[in-house]
């Protein structure tokens, strides 16, 4: 294939495939410069963002949803062309007709598509629900019409939570970007090809897989049409800089019309995109200025996401997050940086409109990348506290340089690997259940297999407890990998991601992403049973309820080797049951500590724990030390989370960490650079 | 030998250059009434360490530290100064970066054993963030307790052993927020050449919970703290008399 559209871009193997890290590392320009040639908002830019406020305001007033449909099953062509002003904005495409008006996801599940519109005061469409019912069945029906009793009592005793049984799983990013340099027609051909390449045995792996292209086929040819109801033909490559990051929003924006994913993450675009705004500044095709003003009406395009969702989604996910987020920055595996000028435009934006959480601005970070890019990102972090950072020089051995994050933490390489979440065990109860022989602490009920509880009334013995809490994790890894399987089968069966995986190779590796609720509290029981004296209480029923925790021990989040080595092991060792089960579709199971929000929940659903800690106290986020239990600076119990393996936690590791601008150095105006004395001033 | 320690702070960011490992020592002499830390002025209390065990930790969390190092601070460090110089030997040693946060109020020129032990552990002190509280001896007794003189006679001392000085001073309005106090500390930093940073720091009242907590009246109750503003401009009147005092020792006045 040869198209004018490239003209001027470097050839390579990215011509003959589908190939889009060979384009960017044949053309990118890395820039080493700093924010001085930046541009600030056109009247335009400011003119549309002022009425998405005034949109928010109304949206706010409302109770939290302006609009939603209720009739139309949100698909890639379930609606028209939405626009602001159609006049001002220079990149487009709105979810539905109209912006802030919220599409209807029904094939995650009927019920909560249902209870999403009751909740917000509307209702969905009687002759919706009666399709749903009697014509087509959701993942969420096929979910609960396979999973057996001990897997719900697991559920509704919050051993395992958060399960995306009944809403969208999200987390896989669709590498939007081969819209822009392919167009669809050239995808479609690839994705044809692909179809013919699985060979005549029809075993039930081949048969589901051209299945599935097929649906990608049709995905991408209804992506077509969506363009064409805003006057674009995008079965043809981008030719500047404006079409390319249009047609790659249009990619992300039939994946958010069809699915309400739990994280709808955009990939690592920034770059990539430098490359047609180099050439059109060399061609004197646009200027800088509206290459800006491209790049904000795009963030506030991907501002503007939103989803139908109940109170009870955004309790555990604090909000009503889309997490857009986009991976900036890091270094090529060649030495040369991935930052590009477009990095700088990207984080210009949160001048331009202001702060905002989304989308979320991800800053892959390496101790070698350039210092003008450094400084901007400090610079824009004490400004608007919105950025992420993330290890590039943790996650590029393994990934190579074209991953992105999708959520908060979870890295993949774009259109080579997929995720399907997995939420997250809670291993604080499952230490209580090891205690207390598989009886829930705070209902009563047997839900974990009948082992040999912790008998008597004298002091725990640690000894005991490890043997007894490595035998109940192996039920819980068994478990909860069985509901894992469930759910993404049925995912993949009634809410396939098909635009998305249209946009990815053939053969994807698929993590399969567990996940950990409560490290801290466990390591520091753990460390309490052995070097204080943990004695049992118990209530009538004779169920250890709580703990009495005699003398001082050492706590998680202190640099202290003799209790974080108990945190370290804890991770391995679950991480080894994990492994040990059988996993749909051949996914490669990792393990994650990153409950980022639900953590007031977790506290809620958890009796106390041998640490001291009460029923109902919150859980520390991910990773953390528990609230106050670190007590030597931040280093000291940075340090504590560093020491847990990512080989073993390659899905992330988080740690939540507030600091008030004057505690990471002086005051910015007073201070920056004016200590050393310079008299000739 | 063991140090009476009062706590470690692992991410020093305002304790001098770059990210630092941050000690506070036990023991201050000074009174002075906008102190922050009045939990450090008795030497009773606080953990026993040896130097081995504070570089242990500091050598294990030292990937944090690229650009930083080990500030000893209080509480008046100089009070122990035995284990101080125990600590920072061992830390060049280990070429770790030290910077000592002193008032000065320890040293004393007149004695010989004293002023040994000062020479061997300016040898192993890469800064020397030096407090002057007041530059006025009257109103220095009043705001501290205790005298001026041993303090500019450290000064001037580390100056000429060729130690790096940074000359911290805390702005508080009605007490040292006054242009003819500024100005004469600015021709004092003027006749020492090592002096080469300056930083001015705005009173705040983020202590009083701390006076609250030990039952100890708080000497500065009603005095507002200093705007960042007022800062630029103090520092500016500083900066600027330094000048003035340099042109002319230029000169050979």
């Amino acid at each position: 294939m040869e198209t004018t559209a490239w003209n001027g871009f470097t050839g390579g193997n990215w011509k003959k495939f589908i190939d889009v890290r060979d384009f960017i590392q044949k053309n990118y320009t890395p820039y080493e410069g700093d924010d001085s040639f930046l541009e600030g908002p056109t009247q335009n830019t400011k003119d549309l963002w002022a009425q998405v406020m005034d949109l928010t305001k109304k949206e706010r007033e409302a109770g939290g949803v302006l609009d939603m449909d209720t009739k139309v099953v949100s698909t890639l062509t379930s609606h028209g062309a939405g626009y602001l002003d159609k006049n001002k904005e220079t990149i487009v495409g709105f979810q539905t007709d109209a912006p802030f008006k919220r599409g209807m996801n029904v094939y995650g599940g009927l019920r909560m598509a249902m209870k999403a519109c009751e909740d917000n005061g509307y209702s969905v469409d009687p002759e919706v629900v009666d399709f749903f019912s009697k014509h087509r069945k959701t993942h969420n029906e096929g979910v609960f019409d396979v999973y057996d009793e001990e897997i719900r009592k697991c559920r509704t005793n919050h051993i395992v939570t958060g399960l995306p049984d009944a809403y969208g799983r999200g987390r896989i990013i669709g590498d939007y970007r081969r819209v822009a340099l392919y167009g669809t027609d050239r995808l479609i051909e690839d994705k044809l090809a692909q179809k013919e390449s699985f060979g005549r045995v029809y075993t039930d792996d081949v048969i589901r897989g051209k299945e599935e292209i097929a649906e990608q086929i049709k995905a991408l040819k209804e992506l077509t049409k969506m363009a064409s109801f805003y006057g674009f033909d995008i079965s043809k490559p981008a030719t500047n800089v404006q079409e390319a990051i249009q047609w790659t929003y249009f990619g992300y924006l039939g994946a958010v019309k069809e699915q309400n994913g739990a994280a709808m993450s955009l990939g690592r675009t920034a770059t990539f995109l430098d490359i047609y705004a180099e050439r059109d500044l060399a061609a004197g095709t646009f200027t800088e200025e509206q290459i800006q003003e491209f790049v904000d009406h795009f963030i506030m395009k991907l501002r503007c996401v939103k989803f139908s969702r109940t109170p009870e989604y955004n309790q555990i996910f604090a909000g009503d997050p889309v997490w857009v987020t986009e991976s900036l920055g890091g270094m090529g595996v060649d030495g040369r940086t991935l930052v590009s000028k477009m990095s700088f435009r990207y984080l210009n934006t949160l001048n331009n409109l202001g702060t905002a959480p989304e989308p979320n601005l991800t800053v892959l970070w390496s101790t070698r990348l350039p210092l003008g890019w450094k400084q901007f990102c400090a610079k824009m972090s004490i400004k608007s506290s919105s950025i992420q950072y993330e290890n590039d020089d943790m996650m590029r051995p393994l990934h190579g340089d074209d991953y992105g994050i999708a959520c908060c933490v979870s890295s993949m390489v774009i259109g080579k690997e997929m995720q399907f979440f997995g939420a997250r065990a809670n291993l604080a109860k499952c230490l209580l259940y090891a205690i207390n022989g598989g009886v829930d602490e705070c209902t009563g009920v047997q839900v974990g297999p009948k082992y040999r509880p912790v008998v008597g009334d004298g002091p725990l013995d640690y000894d005991d407890v490890m043997a007894k809490f490595d035998d109940m994790m192996e039920w819980l890894a068994k478990v909860y990998v069985s509901a894992l399987n469930i759910i993404h089968y049925m995912h993949d069966k009634y809410a396939y991601e098909r635009i998305q995986m249209a946009l990815h190779d053939r053969d994807v590796k698929r993590y399969f992403a567990t996940g950990v609720a409560g490290l801290s509290i466990v390591a520091d029981s753990l460390s309490a049973i052995k070097y204080a004296k943990v004695t049992p209480i118990r209530n009538e029923q004779g169920i250890v309820v709580s703990y009495n925790t005699e003398g001082d021990f050492p706590k998680y989040g202190n640099n202290d080797d003799r209790v974080d080595e108990i945190a370290t092991d804890i991770v391995t060792t679950f991480m080894d049951k994990l492994r040990k089960q059988h996993v749909y579709r051949n996914g490669v199971p990792t393990q994650s500590i990153l409950t980022i929000t639900s953590n007031v929940t977790y506290g809620k659903n958890t009796g106390d724990t041998p640490c001291g800690r009460k029923h109902g106290a919150p859980f520390a986020p991910g990773a953390n030390p528990l609230h106050k239990r670190d007590t030597h600076g931040a280093v000291a119990s940075l340090a504590s989370v560093a020491k847990i393996p990512f080989k073993d936690a390659q899905d992330g590791i988080s740690n939540t960490f507030s600091i008030i601008p004057g505690a990471l150095g002086k005051e910015d105006q007073v201070f920056v650079g004016d200590i050393d004395i310079d008299l000739s001033k | 030998m063991i140090g009476h320690i009062h706590s470690i702070e692992t991410c020093g960011t305002v304790d001098g250059p770059g990210m630092r490992y941050v000690i506070f020592f036990k023991g201050c002499p000074m009174r002075c009434m906008y102190c922050h830390n009045p939990d450090t002025w008795d030497m009773a209390g606080g953990e026993e360490k040896t130097v081995d065990e504070l570089l242990e930790q500091y050598e294990s969390l030292k990937t944090f530290y690229t650009n930083g190092g080990i500030t000893a601070t209080g509480g008046e460090p100089l009070m122990q100064i035995d284990f101080l110089i125990e600590l920072f030997e061992a830390a060049k040693k280990r070429n770790i970066h030290t910077c000592l946060d002193t008032s000065g109020i320890m040293f004393r020129r007149n004695n010989p054993e004293i002023l040994a032990k000062y020479e061997r552990l300016l040898k192993s002190t890469d800064l020397i963030m030096l407090d002057i509280k007041h530059i006025d001896p009257e109103e220095h007794k009043k705001l501290t307790k205790q005298p001026l003189d041993n303090i500019l006679d450290f000064a001037r001392y580390a100056n000429e052993q060729g130690n790096l000085i940074r000359i911290r001073h805390v702005i508080v309005p009605d007490i040292t927020y006054n242009p003819e106090y500024l100005k004469k500390l600015g021709y004092f930093m003027a006749e020492l050449q090592n002096i080469n940073q300056l930083e001015v720091l705005p009173y705040h009242t983020m202590g009083i919970t701390k006076y609250e907590k030990l039952g100890i009246e708080y000497p500065l109750k009603g005095v507002k703290a200093l705007s960042n503003k007022e800062a630029a401009e103090a520092q500016n009147i500083i900066l600027e008399a330094m000048k003035e005092r340099r042109n002319e020792i230029h000169a050979g006045k």
